[in-house]
C-alpha cells in the first residue's frame, strides 16, 4: 500500500527529519485561512496528493508566488485529473530554494535478503533516469536487517554523494531516519527524491512510502488500502479487492479462475497459444474453500469483459470437493446469467470433486488441453 | 540419493492442530513421511492422526530426538516466531508453508536461519517431495513418480501440472522443490541447482519461474559460469502478464522494466538452457537431454 506524500513526511518528522513547513487543505477548505492560520508565507508549492507515479510531470505540483495565485492554483488542481485520478487532498508546502538536489531509496534486494540503499547526487530525476544517464553516480550499500543501518554507513554514503561538514552530519541523520521509516512501517520501498540541500542541512522535498501488504494488521493506523485513489486499479480490481479476490483486468474475453499465481499465469498463456485472449487473471490461492470460489465464479459471471469462463484447478492445499461445491453454489445463484464455463479439475480430491460437479450436470475435464480447446470452441 | 528430504527425514509438523496442518499430516503419513510429533501451543498432550503433539519445540525434540525437518503451517501472524524456534531446536530443514508473512519478517529468519546453517524453504511454498521416500509438504502424492529428474519451482500448482506430465510420460523425479512465491525467499533457483548438481540421482533439472525478481537470470548466470553441468529445462510463468501488476504471487511483479519474460526467456537461452513454450512441452524436451 502507498502512503501519500504527507503521510510520509509527518512520519519523517516524527523521527525528527526537518521537513518543509506546510499545511494540508481538502476539497472545500478555504485555502486563504488555512495558509494564513499556518503562517504559510509564499513562495509556496501546491501537491496534488496522489499516489499514481510521476506525479510532477502529468502537472500535479505548481509553485505560486502569492496567496492570492496559491489559491487559484489549489482551485485548478482539485479540477485536474493526474493521471486519472483527482486529488482530494493538497500539501501547499514553503518553497525551499536550494543549492542542490540528491536522490536516496530503501528497497529490498530480494537475491540478497536484505534490504539495500540506493543514493545518488542526481536527484530530481527518477531512479531509472539515473541508471541510465548517470549509472556511476549511484551508491549501492546492503544494509544486515539484523543490525540496521549503521551510522558510519549513513556517513559513508553521505560522503560517496559528496556531502561534507555540517550537511553530511545533516544527511546521516535524514538517512537513519528514512531507514528507520522502512523498517518500522515494513517498507517495500522508502524513497525521498528529490533532497534538498541547504547550506548546512538537507530537506526532503518528497517522501514515498510504500507498505508490504502483508503488514497492514500490524499498522492500523494507516486506516487501510486506499484502493480507489491509488489510481492503480480498474473499476471491476477495485470491486475484487473489496471482495478479497485476487484479479487483474486484462483485454481478452475468457474469464480466468485458477489456483496458485504460477498456474494461473500459465492459464492465461495456455488461452493465448490456443488462439484465445484472457479477460483477466483471478487465482484463488492455496486452500480455498467454497464460499470463495463460489464468490470467484459469480464475480465472473458479472464481470461483462468474460464472455466465458475457463476454471483450471490443480489441487495441492486446495482440494476439488470444496472447488466443485463453490462452482455448484455460485451457478445456482447465478445460473441465469447463462455463461458457458469449462472445468478442469485434477489433484487432491479429484474424485470427490469430479463426482459433485457430474452431479450437477457439469463435466470437468482432466487434462488442461482438452479443456483449452473446449473453451474455444465455445 | 535425492536431496533436501529422504529416508532418514524425521518430520515435526508446527502448527498440527490446525485444518491445515492436521489435513496435510494425514497425507503426508498416507505417503509414508515420517511424521514423529507436533507442535501446537497449548495442544499439548493431544494426538492428531495418531501422532503427538507437544507444546514447544524443545519438548518435542527431547521425545523424539532424531527429528530433523519442521513444516510450519501456522498462521503469518505467528509464522516467524515459529521458524526460530524450530532452527533454535536445532532441525536441519525448515519447511514455510504458511502465505502472507510480512516480507521484513522473512528477511530477518531467513537471514538467522542461514547464520546457523539451516537450510528454510519457503514461504508460501509447496514443500519439497523426493517420490517414494518422503514428502514434506501440501502436493498431492500420487502424482509423483521416483525417477532421475529434479523440479525447482516458484509456484505450487504448476509445479504439480508438470510433475504429473512428466509422471504420465514415464519419467520420473529425483527431488521436486517448491521455493516459494514471495519476494524473499529461503533457498533461491542458484542455491537448489547447487544442491541439485552435486545429487547422484539427478540427471536433469526442470527449472520452472515466473514473471518478477531476477532468480532466473542469476540461475542463467550460473550455467553460464559452467557451474551447472547437467541439462535443465526450464519454463517461465506469465508471457501474458501486464507490467506493474502483481500476479497473485507477492513477488510477482515486472518493476522498473525488470523481471520481464522476455528478458529471463533470453537470459536463460544465451545460457544454453532449452525454454519450453508451454509446460506440457517439458516431458518431450527432458526426454531429449536425458
Amino acid at each position: 500500500m502507498k502512503l501519500f506524500e504527507y503521510e510520509a513526511k509527518q512520519l519523517l518528522a516524527k523521527y525528527g527529519v526537518e521537513v518543509p513547513p506546510s499545511v494540508l487543505v481538502r476539497r472545500g477548505d478555504d485555502v486563504r485561512s488555512k495558509m494564513l492560520e499556518a503562517g504559510l508565507e509564499p513562495p509556496v508549492v501546491v501537491k496534488a496528493q496522489v499516489l499514481v507515479a510521476g506525479r510532477g510531470k502529468a502537472g500535479g505540483i505548481k509553485l505560486a508566488r502569492s496567496i492570492d495565485e496559491a489559491v487559484e492554483v489549489a482551485e485548478k488542481l482539485f479540477e485536474t485529473p493526474i493521471k486519472g485520478v483527482i486529488p482530494r487532498l493538497l500539501l501547499i508546502e514553503k518553497a525551499v530554494e536550494h543549492d542542490a538536489e540528491l536522490y536516496t531509496a530503501i528497497v529490498i534486494d530480494r537475491s540478497e535478503r536484505k534490504p539495500v540503499i540506493l543514493a545518488s547526487r542526481f536527484g530530481g530525476m527518477d531512479i531509472e533516469e539515473i541508471a541510465r544517464e548517470k549509472p556511476e553516480s549511484i551508491v549501492r550499500r546492503l544494509i544486515d536487517p539484523y543490525v540496521g543501518l549503521r551510522q558510519y554507513e549513513a556517513r559513508m554514503i553521505g560522503k560517496k554523494i559528496g556531502l561534507t561538514g555540517k550537511a553530511l552530519a545533516s544527511y546521516a541523520k535524514f538517512l537513519q531516519a528514512l531507514y528507520r521509516l522502512f523498517t518500522e512501517y515494513d517498507g517495500e520501498l522508502a524513497e525521498s527524491n528529490p533532497i534538498a540541500v541547504v547550506e548546512d542541512s538537507v530537506i526532503p522535498l518528497d517522501a514515498r512510502l510504500i507498505v508490504d501488504d502483508n503488514s497492514l494488521y500490524r499498522h492500523p493506523e494507516l486506516g487501510g488500502e486506499r484502493i480507489e485513489e491509488s489510481g492503480e486499479y480498474t473499476e471491476w480490481e477495485v470491486k475484487a479487492r473489496k471482495a478479497g479476490l485476487t484479479f487483474v483486468e486484462l483485454d481478452g474475453n475468457i474469464g480466468i479462475i485458477s489456483n496458485g499465481a504460477g498456474l494461473t499465469m500459465t492459464t492465461m498463456d495456455l488461452v493465448l497459444e490456443y488462439g484465445g485472449r484472457p479477460a483477466n487473471f483471478l487465482d484463488i490461492g492455496g486452500g480455498a474453500r467454497a464460499d470463495l470460489v463460489k464468490k470467484a465464479v459469480g464475480f465472473l459471471l458479472e464481470y461483462p469483459k468474460a464472455e466465458k469462463i475457463f476454471i483450471n484447478i490443480f489441487g495441492g492445499i486446495t482440494r476439488g470437493d470444496e472447488v466443485a461445491k463453490g462452482i455448484v453454489a455460485a451457478l445456482r445463484d447465478l445460473g441465469e446469467i447463462g455463461k458457458p464455463i469449462v472445468v478442469r479439475l485434477a489433484g487432491t480430491n479429484e474424485e470427490e470433486g469430479r463426482k459433485i460437479l457430474s452431479e450437477a450436470g457439469i463435466e470437468a475435464y482432466t487434462d488442461p488441453i482438452e479443456a483449452v480447446k473446449k473453451v474455444m470452441q465455445m | 540419493m535425492a536431496v533436501l528430504v529422504g529416508e532418514d527425514t524425521r518430520v515435526i509438523v508446527q502448527g498440527i492442530t490446525g485444518r491445515e496442518g492436521s489435513f496435510h499430516t494425514k497425507l503426508m503419513l498416507e505417503y509414508g513421511t515420517k511424521v514423529v510429533a507436533g507442535v501446537t501451543p497449548g495442544k499439548g498432550g493431544m494426538e492428531v492422526h495418531g501422532v503427538p503433539v507437544y507444546d514447544t519445540m524443545e519438548e518435542a525434540v527431547e521425545a523424539h530426538p532424531e527429528a530433523n525437518t519442521s513444516i510450519i503451517f501456522v498462521p503469518a501472524r505467528f509464522a516467524p516466531d515459529a521458524v526460530y524456534e524450530a532452527v533454535d531446536a536445532g532441525m536441519r530443514l525448515v519447511v514455510v508453508i504458511t502465505e502472507g508473512i510480512p516480507v521484513h519478517e522473512s528477511l530477518r529468519f531467513i537471514n538467522y536461519a542461514k547464520s546457523r546453517g539451516v537450510t528454510l524453504i519457503g514461504p508460501n511454498c509447496p514443500g519439497v517431495i523426493s517420490p517414494g521416500k518422503s514428502k514434506v509438504g501440501i502436493m498431492p502424492g500420487h502424482i509423483f513418480k521416483e525417477g532421475e529428474v529434479a523440479i525447482v519451482s516458484r509456484s505450487g500448482t504448476l509445479t504439480y501440472e508438470v510433475a504429473y506430465a512428466l509422471t504420465k510420460s514415464g519419467i520420473g523425479q529425483s527431488t521436486v522443490i517448491g521455493i516459494g512465491g514471495d519476494p524473499v525467499i529461503g533457498t533461491s533457483f542458484t542455491e537448489a541447482l547447487k544442491m541439485l548438481e552435486a545429487d547422484p540421482q539427478t540427471r536433469a533439472i526442470v527449472l520452472l519461474g515466473e514473471i518478477g525478481g531476477d532468480m532466473e537470470e542469476r540461475a542463467a548466470a550460473m550455467v553460464e559460469r559452467g557451474e551447472v553441468a547437467k541439462p535443465i529445462v526450464a519454463f517461465i510463468a506469465g508471457r501474458t502478464a501486464p507490467e506493474g501488476k502483481r500476479m497473485g504471487h507477492a513477488g510477482a511483479i515486472i518493476m522498473m522494466g525488470s523481471g520481464t519474460y522476455k528478458g529471463k526467456v533470453e537470459a536463460l537461452a544465451r545460457a544454453g538452457i532449452k525454454v519450453a513454450r508451454m509446460p506440457f512441452d517439458i516431458p518431450k524436451l527432458v526426454s531429449e537431454v536425458l
